[in-house]
């Protein structure tokens, strides 16, 4: 399992087409970028609207998840181009722009700290094991608005496992690559670099904590975190970290980044709470992002309610029974 | 630039650089320029192009635009200064007129599509977020200058009216303030920047002020 065994390195070696199909649509996308900021005083969204269809390689196999919201779904191209991940520019139109910088082949995730199997694990290793399936679930961002992603994945807890945390690991830490060459934005010192995250282990182990390879059947494109990623659902979307390259069992409550940026405003839990004001707006209502409404008529789509635990408070509740969640934000 | 020389200019008999920076066309043309954000704002709506989020993207951009104008107005002076352009001195009440503009613009679609038109958040939010505070400061500020940049006004409130009106450099300060303290994490380039413009202009005048 673990890589330093020669013999991985050399199948890898062998270019299967999908890498070279994946190649052409970096350029692709490339050339567009280029196009895009060319014509930069035109409307911003134009490389957007060009691909309205989800596009990268397919994922076979994939069984949907009984539980899946039913809720009318994000369009692709509107969760692809309205992202959060710093490390590809602090714009939401940014990460698209400069997705093609993040080269995701090989890649590779380290195990640590307190557990029976560390090690560099090939992604290959990583995802051998496991079937994937396709959950809805509802996100929910900080900045208040939301979204409704079909993700690819399995439980994070089925991946835990192999990995044999000891009695010592009480929290998970996670880290986001950290290379400013394919990720530009770590360039500029907007957040502490790399992006770190972390769960409590009872967090980690839920059943509807999610590690995904995927969004709407297709591979995760690599502005939504490309190639793995983590989602927890009843979190505001930063805790559910992008483009993960380790992950840490630990004793103690690891640091998580926006935690570190402004302790005030982003707590270690960050689970989605209406009644919980961020200190600079209002949790209690969401402008769900979903196409539903256009033109003249998107600007005066109602705000909905934001639920406890983002609507799984069913599910999750009874993981904060004795946590004063006022104080734990 | 070589211009066909129009009527009036030609009478002065000025050198062909200054016909055109006295032009009779250098305001309207300033005008439409101005409206340019409005325009592409309103067409992205129409046409969806402001991606998924357009009520943000209208929201932040006409923030954006009277902060830009606002300091555009600060600069006519030392242009007008710098540059020995008289003419430029008529573009400023309109400018600033448009700065205020944009700062409605940017209050309406906060007060009717952001809170959707709810008083009781609207209030809550003026009261409990700072940002917010400020930045209802800064356009009541505006409001003032705007409705005191009329002819009428200047010759009725005679030389208050210029101390009144240096307010504007205040007002500059709480709207780069505003914008500031909305940012996250340290994400301050763009902010600081127009800080930054701003400083240089009060130095500016404060030198002309000591010489």
């Amino acid at each position: 399992m673990i890589i330093k065994s020669a013999k991985k390195i050399k199948s890898s070696e062998i270019t299967p087409e999908e890498v070279f199909l994946k190649r052409r649509e970096l350029l692709q996308a490339a050339g567009l970028a280029l196009g895009a900021t060319t014509a930069s005083m035109l409307p911003v969204n134009a490389v957007a609207a060009s691909g309205e269809d989800p596009e990268g390689r397919k994922l076979d196999g994939v069984t949907a998840w009984p539980d899946s919201t039913t809720e009318k779904q994000t369009p692709w191209a509107q969760a692809t181009s309205y992202n959060n991940f710093y490390e590809l520019g602090t714009d939401k139109t940014d990460p698209q722009r400069n997705a093609s910088r993040l080269v995701t082949e090989p890649w590779s995730v380290e195990i640590n700290g307190e557990c029976g199997k560390p090690g560099t694990y090939t992604l290959e290793d990583i995802l051998k094991p496991h079937a994937l399936e396709e959950r809805v679930y509802r996100l929910r961002c900080v900045e208040a608005w939301s979204m409704v992603i079909p993700w690819v994945g399995f439980p994070l807890a089925d991946l835990l496992k192999r990995f044999e945390p000891n009695g010592n690991a009480r929290y998970v830490q996670f880290q986001t690559l950290h290379d400013p060459q394919r990720l530009p934005g770590q360039q500029y010192p907007v957040l502490q670099w790399p992006y770190v995250e972390g769960l409590r282990m009872d967090e980690a182990m839920h059943p509807l904590t999610l590690i995904s390879v995927g969004m709407y059947g297709r591979v995760l494109p690599n502005q939504s975190g490309a190639p793995i990623r983590l989602v927890v659902p009843w979190k505001y979307g930063f805790k559910s970290i992008k483009s993960i390259v380790r992950i840490t069992f630990t004793e103690e409550q690891p640091d998580t980044s926006w935690n570190l940026s402004a302790p005030r405003e982003y707590g270690f839990y960050s689970n989605v709470n209406p009644q919980v004001s961020h200190p600079r707006w209002s949790q209690a209502k969401e402008r769900r992002l979903d196409g539903d409404s256009k033109g003249l008529a998107a600007l005066f789509a109602e705000k909905q309610e934001t639920q406890l635990f983002n609507g799984y408070a069913e599910e999750v509740a009874s993981l904060y029974a004795d946590l004063d969640l006022k104080k734990n934000f | 630039m070589q211009m066909k020389v129009t009527g009036r200019s030609a009478l002065t008999g000025a050198r062909s650089a200054d016909r055109w920076r006295s032009a009779i066309w250098l305001k309207p043309v300033v005008f439409l320029l101005c409206l340019l954000p409005l325009i592409y704002n309103a067409a992205g709506v129409v046409q969806g192009t402001l991606g998924p989020n357009p009520v943000e993207a209208i929201l932040h951009d006409f923030g954006l635009w009277s902060l830009r104008l606002l300091l555009v107005t600060l600069c006519v002076t030392p242009v007008q200064m710098i540059f020995r352009w008289g003419a430029v001195a008529k573009l400023r009440r309109m400018l600033g007129l448009f700065a205020f503009f944009y700062a409605m613009l940017h209050f309406t679609v906060w007060l009717v599509l952001d809170q959707q038109l709810s008083v009781s958040s609207a209030l809550a939010d003026i009261v409990e977020k700072k940002y917010i505070t400020i930045g209802m400061m800064a356009l009541v500020g505006l409001l003032v200058l705007a409705v005191t940049s009329n002819r009428w006004s200047v010759r009725r409130l005679g030389v208050r009216w210029k101390s009144l009106h240096r307010v504007i450099y205040p007002l500059a300060v709480l709207t780069i303030i505003h914008y500031l303290w909305q940012v996250r994490a340290n994400d301050v380039l763009e902010p600081a920047a127009y800080l930054a413009v701003l400083l240089v202009l009060m130095l500016w005048r404060f030198f002309r002020l000591v010489k």
